[in-house]
């Protein structure tokens, strides 16, 4: 039992605990739905956490690769009648190459101004989708087909969750392992110092692309399924809000820790279904809250309670 | 051909002077803090919202603007005192986080208290256009124009020629030299939001005759800003202008000429050309990292 | 023949010229000092070396070959690698992890065999570690193997820096003052690890104002004034040359 310690393993088997034992709680398909949601927002923000947390680089766009993501292999599915499966390819793809592109002139930018382009190429990525209503139907939205992969094609909520929870687990297992290797150290590195990174070696730009990319293409899968599932999509899934959204899940977990992504994920996912309840006031309380934690906790929820933890048992 | 040019770019400049005033609030904030105020959109919104309100609650227009006004500058120093001062040092994402939370509850109060609807805002000296070589400009077009122009210009004195301005300018290079020759930076730092509160609520005191006004209209007002403080180089004042006058003419001129939908996504396509060719903006000091 | 030649090399910083028309050679295995009152151009002259900063002209050979504006990780690929006068530690790291980044042109940086966490990479990452704490000992960092970087003194960061350089394998091995803001005893303690880097055949160059560790452990010293060569020889000569005594007081010679 002593890999549980380990917080690697140990992470991952309780992750995987809480992902196989949830469904006995959740008793309805609303409550599923809630899951898979916190789900496809926690596989975002293992990829985002990997650009913001380890590597040091702000994104204020990453919904719009989520919404290429989800226009892609609707509008190829949809219109083109393509196999679902080769969408999703096709989708995670091309939003790679975007992502790879733009990556190098933006990633060369720094604090402030990395924020305003990424904050730029998201707006115009939605605004985009908004007004091509040729293609995606504008602000209407447009119907996807069902999903399927192989001639199985999830049913009902329960066999969704299973998807996703299994995709959450590989993404977090993945980023684990990157972190853990010379490849995560040197993700460390260029957001520890870009300059004494690159005298020993670390082509900082060639990590800045790649993590830029893999985060992308993260997102883009994650918006090509959650297309699938919903099975309706508007621009509004690129837009800034959502983009922010991701940041604040981030944030608020815990900068460079991936289970804190996930913590985020799950709390900023159910945050605003609890603050229904107060209609009006929803919004107002949704802003405090956010302000709050972060003006207490400034490191996040897991790092400032795994030190909380840490000095009592001292 | 002339006066549809020169429709496009009256219409331009008027978009410019408000987005430079918006630009210098973040100029303003960023000098004095080093913090993004992402919740620079919501004074401009504050500020036609509730000279509105106010009008329809019977007070004179002036007197309706400078309550607007120093409402929004409320709003600057509370959010200085509650939430950034007590943030001091946490990090750059935390602290966008931060006015980001702030943003939101602002317009979670205006929805609240002034409701979801559109609201205009009568102009300032009527509604009869001036004809110039057969282009039609708005008498409020011009009180844009010349408020902006003066609100500029008094800045600029205030920050050259008064200790006060002067104080702050000290304190925006350097925090600790500032405070070593007897400056009261913490104080310096809650004047700043003020000052940023009540200069995007002239903005939006301006616009709302042209434009409506919206709980939610200080978002995007508040990001082209951004993108025009930006473009000019973060914490220049005069980049600032620029930049504003810039993407209000590029928009205008954008939009006319190429394509209306487009109108929002210009000011970033702009935005993201420049950086790629200026990683710090047009008039931003282009560091060289001493190591 | 030379490890690293300049040659007619400027800098010039919005017309100050930090660097101006300097040339010199540096021999593979001695230990090269460049000395100079402040402000002489000796961590400007440095950042060009190492790629950080692009000349604004001049050329720069390093292993017989011309790598004038090469980058910074590019440079370090063909064997160079250097300290920082102005600490840039990876404060988000541990004191080995920081170690570890050093030897990263030595692994196995497969971006898929690291995200699946292959074996391979966990086992060559295993013995990493073990030679990341030696390098540790060598430069006398014992007691901070298990640290973090964030809670080391300023003098073991120095030489964390000098075991993160070495941890690249370099032919060539710059340090920006390696002993400032070090007490004396600690500054011996550097004195050694210069000497027994140098005894394994790694080609020193050092940029220091302590005179006394200049001109002990030096072969070869460079004076540099306004970004301009003033003299350059052995110890012994650079230390009665008039010149060097005049720009080193201030007087006019």
């Amino acid at each position: 039992m002593r890999f549980l310690l380990r917080p690697k393993t140990g992470g991952l088997a309780i992750l995987a605990a809480v992902i196989a034992l949830l469904p006995l709680v959740l008793d309805n398909a609303f409550h599923f739905e809630i899951a898979i949601t916190i789900g496809f927002n926690a596989i975002v923000c293992v990829g985002l956490n990997l650009l913001i947390g380890y590597a040091g680089q702000i994104s204020l766009g990453h919904a719009a690769f989520v919404g290429l993501g989800a226009y892609g292999a609707g509008v190829l599915t949809a219109s083109h009648g393509w196999d679902p499966l080769a969408a999703v390819g096709a989708a995670s793809i091309g939003t790679g190459l975007l992502a790879f592109v733009v990556a190098r002139p933006i990633l060369r930018l720094q604090g402030h101004y990395l924020a305003m382009a990424t904050l730029g190429l998201g707006i115009i990525i939605a605004i985009v989708l908004n007004i091509e209503d040729q293609i995606t139907g504008g602000p209407d939205g447009m119907l996807v087909p069902p999903f399927s992969a192989f001639g199985w094609e999830p049913s009902d909520e329960r066999q969704w969750y299973w998807l996703v929870g299994g995709f959450l687990w590989i993404s977090v297992w993945l980023a684990l392992n990157l972190i853990g290797s010379p490849v995560g150290r040197a993700l460390r590195a260029v957001h520890g110092s870009e300059v004494a990174a690159e005298v020993v070696g670390v082509d900082t730009t060639h990590y800045k692309v790649l993590i830029f990319t893999v985060s992308a293409v993260l997102a883009s899968l994650v918006g090509s399924l959650s297309a699938f599932y919903g099975m309706f999509i508007t621009p509004n899934i690129a837009s800034f809000f959502n983009s922010i959204e991701f940041v604040v899940m981030v944030v608020l977990g815990g900068m460079a820790s991936t289970f804190g992504a996930v913590v985020g994920a799950a709390i900023l996912t159910l945050l605003p279904q609890a603050l229904t309840v107060l209609e009006d006031y929803e919004h107002l309380i949704f802003g405090l809250i956010l302000m709050g934690v972060m003006i207490f906790m400034p490191r996040g929820l897991l790092p400032t309670l795994a030190g909380l933890r840490w000095r009592r048992r001292r | 051909m002339l006066s549809e040019f020169l429709q496009f770019l009256f219409s331009g400049v008027t978009l410019g002077a408000t987005y430079a005033l918006v630009a210098l609030g973040f100029a303003i904030i960023f000098n004095a803090s080093h913090v993004i105020n992402f919740a620079q959109g919501e004074f401009v919104m504050i500020g036609g919202m509730a000279t509105v309100a106010l009008l329809g609650a019977g007070a004179p227009m002036p007197l309706a603007m400078l309550a607007a006004i120093l409402l929004a500058a409320t709003a600057g120093l509370l959010l200085e005192k509650f939430a950034v001062e007590p943030a001091r040092g946490a990090s750059v994402v935390t602290l966008i986080i931060i006015t980001i939370g702030a943003s939101i509850a602002l317009r979670g109060v205006a929805q609240l208290v002034w409701g979801k609807q559109f609201h205009a805002l009568p102009s300032f000296s009527g509604d009869v256009p001036l004809q110039v070589l057969g282009a039609t400009l708005l008498p409020q077009s011009l009180w844009v124009l010349g408020v902006s122009a003066a609100v500029v210009v008094a800045l600029f004195g205030f920050f050259n020629r008064t200790l006060l301005g002067k104080a702050i300018l000290a304190a925006s290079y350097n925090r600790d030299a500032a405070q070593l020759v007897g400056i009261n930076v913490k104080f310096v730092l809650f004047l700043s939001f003020g000052l940023s509160g009540a200069l995007g609520a002239v903005a939006g005191i301006l616009v709302a005759p042209i434009t409506f006004t919206h709980f939610e209209i200080g978002i995007m007002l508040g990001l082209k800003g951004f993108a025009a403080a930006i473009l000019g180089g973060l914490g220049n004042g005069l980049g600032a202008v620029v930049g504003g006058l810039i993407v209000g003419i590029a928009e205008a001129m954008g939009a006319g000429y190429i394509s209306s939908e487009y109108k929002d996504a210009i000011a970033f396509v702009l935005i993201l050309l420049v950086l790629f060719v200026r990683p710090s903006g047009l008039f931003g000091r282009r560091g060289t990292e001493r190591v | 023949m030379s490890l690293l030649r300049v040659d007619g090399l400027c800098k010039e910083f919005g017309g100050v010229h930090a660097i101006a028309d300097l040339g010199f050679a540096i021999h593979p295995g001695t230990i090269h000092s460049i000395i100079g009152p402040n402000g002489a151009g000796k961590t400007t002259l440095f950042n060009l070396i190492t790629g950080v900063y692009t000349p604004s002209a001049g050329r720069i050979w390093f292993d017989g070959v011309d790598v004038t504006g090469r980058r910074p990780s590019d440079l370090a690929a063909r064997g160079m690698s250097r300290t920082f006068q102005n600490l840039q530690v990876f404060f988000n790291m541990t004191a080995l992890e920081n170690v570890m980044v050093g030897a990263h042109l030595h692994l196995d940086r497969g971006f898929l065999a690291a995200l699946l966490g292959l074996p391979r990479i966990r086992r060559a990452d295993a013995a990493l570690g073990d030679e990341a704490a030696r390098l540790m000992r060598f430069v006398g960092l014992d007691d901070f193997i298990g640290a973090s970087a964030d809670a080391m003194p300023y003098g073991a960061l120095k030489r964390l820096e000098i075991a993160r350089a070495l941890a690249a394998r370099p032919k060539m091995l710059l340090l920006d003052e390696p002993a400032a803001g070090l007490n004396p005893t600690e500054s011996r303690e550097i004195d050694n690890v210069i000497h027994k880097v140098a005894e394994q055949g790694v080609t020193v160059v050092l940029v220091e104002h302590d005179m006394r560790m200049v001109m002990e452990i030096s072969d070869h010293v460079l004076v540099l004034d306004y970004g301009r060569k003033l003299t350059e020889g052995r110890p012994a000569e650079v230390r009665e040359d008039p010149e060097v005594i005049a720009a080193y007081l201030g007087g006019q010679g």
